[in-house]
């Protein structure tokens, strides 16, 4: 399952201003390793969110008012 | 009588000039050349299937029947059906609503949105059997597998078009938000949010892509709250579509490569922010390295200054002992010449020379003076090797 669009450009976000601020070199050791731990984990998790395999296509369907997803099956492209 | 009769079928060309559009919905105008000029009536019949505004300044061709209206006794043409001249219904038509949107903003940029920074979900507004859906659908398999896709299918030509895609538009819309407010109530919807829609159809003749051109479909663009890219395969003209849409490319394939761009240049970032990490953490340790290196040369300088005064204490020390030695052995020559002076000056020497000394056995008193001396005295002479005794015989007193 892909990851949540929103929590993804939060995690990027993080990352990004993680990176400045180990960047800038004013903290101690300590909270450098602690902010650099935590940017590697959210570099990981960024990046196997984008690799992430799985994927689902489907069919938007309307029936009376109501929508319902359906599997898509690729096979039944014809093309134009 | 004549004269309709005459006239039953003609075709005019002018200029519309004082068009007016009557609360009947009948249209009245002049139609006028260079010479002459001919009243105009186009009744709400004929003109209700107009695709397009006649306006003052039209150049048109019209085609219908001379009548004479009763009341002013005037001639005038009957109109059936006007055309444009030198452009076509449909293409005026598109002209006109196309002003018409962009009067009233549809396709200003202050109202486009930005594309998601990463879609994870995209909704495709397309015919579920057309070449379009084929082709995205592949690239994306190809360059973005975890893009999961929500296929809106609808008729892309033909009458219902329109309608359909831009309901099609709107669905997607009102699912991506059930799926925001269910929040897991629903199953299967649940956290299929629909991050970008791509509206799209291969290429295709004008008349083909003419769905994308209508007014229903660029208002449901436009309504969109989800960001709408419009692709639709041509050439040449943008379709309204690609105006109002929040970003436009020429082919459905080109849509799906945006997101396969997007993933990429993600992890291209994310790659390097993680460099960046890695750099910073190290330089970090590094400086800390560097600091602790000069804090402990701080505190080794005093073992320095110590070292440094026992090489001085090394290098005084030497330095005393030869003054020692020196000192010694001026002393020792001294010393020499001394003994030297003293071997010099003993009575000893004196008598090797030849010299001899004497005195009195009596008191072993040397003698100096003879006058001490009287006859039969006994006197012990000692010379440079032995020594003998003798007596006076005779004094004399010099």
């Amino acid at each position: 399952m892909a990851k949540d669009k929103q929590s993804f450009e939060e995690d990027l976000k993080r990352l990004q201003k993680i990176v400045e601020e180990l960047a800038e070199g004013k903290l101690t050791l300590g909270e450098s390793l602690k902010k650099y731990e935590e940017g590697v984990k959210l570099a990981q998790g960024c990046s196997q969110a984008l690799s992430d395999a799985q994927r689902k296509v489907e069919l938007l369907m309307k029936k009376e008012g109501k929508s319902s997803l359906e599997e898509f099956d690729e096979k039944g492209i014809k093309g134009d | 009588m004549i004269l309709e009769n005459t006239f039953a079928d003609v075709w005019i060309e002018g200029e519309v000039s004082n068009f007016k559009a009557a609360p009947s919905g009948h249209f009245y105008f002049s139609l006028k050349d260079k010479d002459s000029v001919i009243a105009a009536a186009m009744f709400s019949r004929s003109n209700k299937d107009l695709k397009f505004k006649i306006e003052d300044g039209l150049k048109a061709i019209c085609r219908g029947r001379i009548d004479v209206y009763p009341p002013r006794g005037q001639y005038q043409l009957i109109v059936d059906n006007l055309e444009p001249k030198g452009i076509g219904a449909q293409q005026l038509a598109f002209e006109q609503l196309k002003k018409k949107l962009a009067k009233e903003g549809l396709f200003d940029s202050a109202h486009k949105k930005e594309l998601p920074v990463m879609p994870f979900s995209v909704g495709i507004v397309t015919s579920s059997t057309g070449a379009a859906v084929r082709d995205i659908l592949q690239i994306l398999k190809k360059g973005a597998r975890g893009v999961n896709v929500v296929i809106r299918s609808v008729r892309v030509q033909g009458e219902k078009a329109a309608s359909e895609i831009a309901e099609g538009i709107n669905d997607l819309n009102k699912f991506s938000r059930q799926a925001d407010e269910s929040g897991g109530g629903i199953p299967h919807i649940a956290g299929n949010k629909v991050d970008m829609i791509i509206v799209s159809r291969g290429g295709g003749s004008v008349e083909d892509l003419w769905a994308f051109n209508e007014e229903l479909v660029a208002r449901a663009i436009y309504a969109s709250r989800i960001p709408v890219v419009s692709a639709v395969g041509h050439q040449i003209n943008l379709t309204l579509s690609d105006l109002v849409a929040d970003f436009f490319v020429e082919t459905p394939s080109a849509a799906a490569k945006i997101i396969v761009d997007k993933k990429n240049s993600l992890l291209a970032e994310i790659d390097n922010l993680q460099h960046q990490l890695n750099f910073s953490i190290q330089e970090t340790i590094n400086n800390l390295n560097n600091s602790v290196i000069a804090l402990r040369h701080t505190l080794k300088s005093p073992l320095d200054r110590l070292l440094e005064k026992q090489q001085l204490l090394d290098e005084l020390y030497s330095g005393l002992s030869n003054n020692m030695r020196s000192f010694l052995k001026l002393t020792r020559e001294t010393a020499g010449s001394y003994i030297k002076r003293l071997e010099a000056l003993s009575p000893l020497a004196v008598l090797s020379r030849g010299y001899s000394l004497s005195m009195a056995i009596s008191n072993d008193v040397i003698i100096k003076d003879a006058s001490g001396l009287k006859p039969k005295d006994k006197v012990k002479t000692i010379l440079g090797k032995g020594s003998f005794i003798s007596t006076v015989e005779e004094v004399n007193n010099g």
